[in-house]
């Protein structure tokens, strides 16, 4: 079910020791596959911006000629068009690009903007009790938000591979001047607080309807160009981010809403928005209210992958409108 | 029997075929009639608009052929209704019935845009500013990407947002302008007036002649 399929190197090698490479393949395979099917950490919110703002990432049109260069802008290509760059849509197994989720090509502030993770890997997890890497991270995002076991791929790139590379190389030149190791202002998304009477998925419809649906749809299915190339995103259903992506917990997509969108309404860099905190916690039950695929670490049912995995604010396997939630959509 | 049948069944067919032909074409007959011919108490569209909806670029006139018919007709309806005020238009608007406004977007839209674009007498550095608005827009202003909304070239997606490209620049300036005042708020959700408020006036006129600049295409459905 993951990167098995896109693993050949060994294929036509006849050796003695190949039993003993097989095995030691066959462990690196698995223990590579545990690093992204693992807790999905919350970090702790950034802190606001002072007087000097926000960071300044630097302008595309300043990367550079040459191989560093190409590396940013294949890296670019790949984070605004994931679905078409030639390597990384191998790894797509829904209809999302990375900067769904990360406005403005993942360099807006408060849009989890890819200069504000930069600096905070690699880090220690108590929870997988192993140092996560950039590298593992990006995999993660492939592996839940992508649903890449459904890809053509079957599972995330590779550690390493071409496309983590130029990904982190157009990290790394977007946070360049910016301080390792500390929480910037406008990483992530800035936290919205949970309002008083929680969230209704019912109030939350209505908001949907009024404020989402005239481009993601209706049915939450997005819209796509004639080419096929998508416009804006699917929100449920097969095409959507899976039940283990960071977007089902209700807070962060309360958070992600309430300063990106409506797109061209909301303000991520002015923080500026137009849904209440109330608004933005009901309409992001309501979009989570849906099925979507699979949670990749499926337990072998919903209660035992509910209890192991989505202690969360999250509505797996909640019942909505008679339904108990967790099916998958595929 | 079968033959009979057959024969029979085939008769209705063609007599379906027949008694529907007549109101096939005469949806888009009309909508060229009105188009080229114009109507009681209106103007033949294609004395302003041009003989093929291409538009007329130094009046600022825009092009309709090849945009989504139903678009069109929801237009037609607020020039009718004041939701886009328009004094040139609004009497001609009042004028059609919807049956009309109907026909004439289906004959627009059943037309090909031109393949030249209006172009313009501006700048490379213009250009270069019009163009990184479309296609990444200005965060640190609150404005996305143009593309994000009108397709990836401004083509248009759906009723909702219509495509921009090879449009005169100075229709498209006139229709910001007339977002920012409010003139026109008869777009779905106030998204469009929300971005125009953040155009400058030289935004708005790099954006303008760049769209302007590209060759037009038929508007992608909504699907």
């Amino acid at each position: 079910m993951t990167a098995k399929d896109s693993k050949h190197p060994l294929r036509g090698i006849r050796s003695p020791l190949l039993p003993a490479v097989l095995a030691l393949f066959v462990l690196s395979v698995n223990a590579q596959v545990d690093e992204t099917l693992t807790e999905q950490v919350e970090l702790e919110p950034a802190p606001e911006a002072g007087a000097e703002g926000y960071h300044q990432p630097p302008s595309l049109d300043d990367i550079p000629e040459g191989p560093f260069g190409d590396s940013v802008r294949s890296g670019w290509e790949a984070f605004v068009n994931t679905r078409q760059h030639p390597e990384a849509k191998r790894f797509v197994g829904n209809k999302q690009n990375c900067g769904n989720c990360h406005l403005a090509g993942g360099l807006a502030a408060n849009s989890a903007p890819m200069w504000g993770a930069w600096g905070i890997y690699p880090k220690y997890r108590g929870k997988n009790d192993h140092v996560n890497t950039m590298d593992e991270r990006i995999r993660g995002c492939f592996t839940y938000s992508m649903n890449a076991n459904s890809s053509e791929a079957g599972g995330p790139p590779e550690p390493d591979s071409q496309v983590l590379k130029d990904l982190q190389t157009f990290f790394f030149w977007s946070a360049q001047g910016a301080p390792i190791g500390k929480n910037l202002p406008g990483r992530g998304y800035a936290a919205v607080p949970e309002p008083q009477n929680g969230s209704s998925v019912s109030r939350g419809e209505e908001v949907y309807q009024n404020q989402c649906s005239i481009c993601h749809g209706s049915d939450g299915s997005g819209k796509f160009a004639d080419d096929g190339r998508q416009i804006f995103p699917p929100l449920w259903g097969a095409g959507a981010y899976n039940w283990g992506a960071g977007m089902h917990r209700i807070n962060t997509a309360a958070a992600f809403i309430k300063y990106n969108m409506p797109l061209g309404k909301a303000s991520p860099v002015e923080k500026e928005a137009v849904l209440t905190d109330q608004q933005a916690w009901d309409v992001a039950a309501y979009i989570n209210s849906h099925e979507r695929p699979q949670d990749p670490r499926w337990e072998g049912n919903k209660a035992s992958t509910d209890e192991k995995w989505h202690t969360h604010q999250c509505l797996y396997n909640e019942t909505v409108r008679g339904h108990t939630l967790g099916d998958g959509a595929g | 029997m079968h033959g009979r049948d057959g024969f029979t069944c085939g008769l209705f067919g063609f007599s379906l075929l027949i008694l529907l032909m007549p109101t096939i074409g005469a949806a888009n007959e009309a909508g060229k009639k009105l188009a080229q011919q114009g109507g009681e108490g209106v103007q033949a569209c294609s004395s302003c608009h041009g003989a093929q909806g291409g538009g007329n670029a130094a009046a600022g006139w825009p092009r309709l052929a090849g945009l989504n018919a139903d678009y069109m007709a929801q237009q037609l309806t607020a020039m009718a209704n004041g939701t886009r005020s328009n004094p040139i238009m609004a009497p001609i608007a009042s004028a059609l019935s919807e049956q009309q406004r109907g026909d004439v977007a289906e004959y627009f839209a059943s037309l090909k845009p031109p393949t030249m674009a209006p172009g313009g007498e501006v700048d490379q550095k213009t250009l270069h500013r019009g163009e990184t608005l479309a296609q990444r827009g200005d965060w640190q202003q609150g404005i996305p990407a143009c593309t994000s909304c009108h397709g990836l070239q401004g083509q248009g997606v759906g009723v909702a947002f219509p495509s921009i490209a090879g449009q005169p620049a100075m229709y498209l300036q006139n229709q910001i302008k007339a977002w920012q005042s409010g003139s026109r708020h008869n777009d779905p959700n106030g998204l469009m007036a929300s971005v125009a408020k953040r155009l400058s006036d030289e935004d708005s006129q790099a954006v303008t002649a760049w769209f302007a600049s590209l060759p037009a295409k038929p508007s992608n459905n909504d699907q």
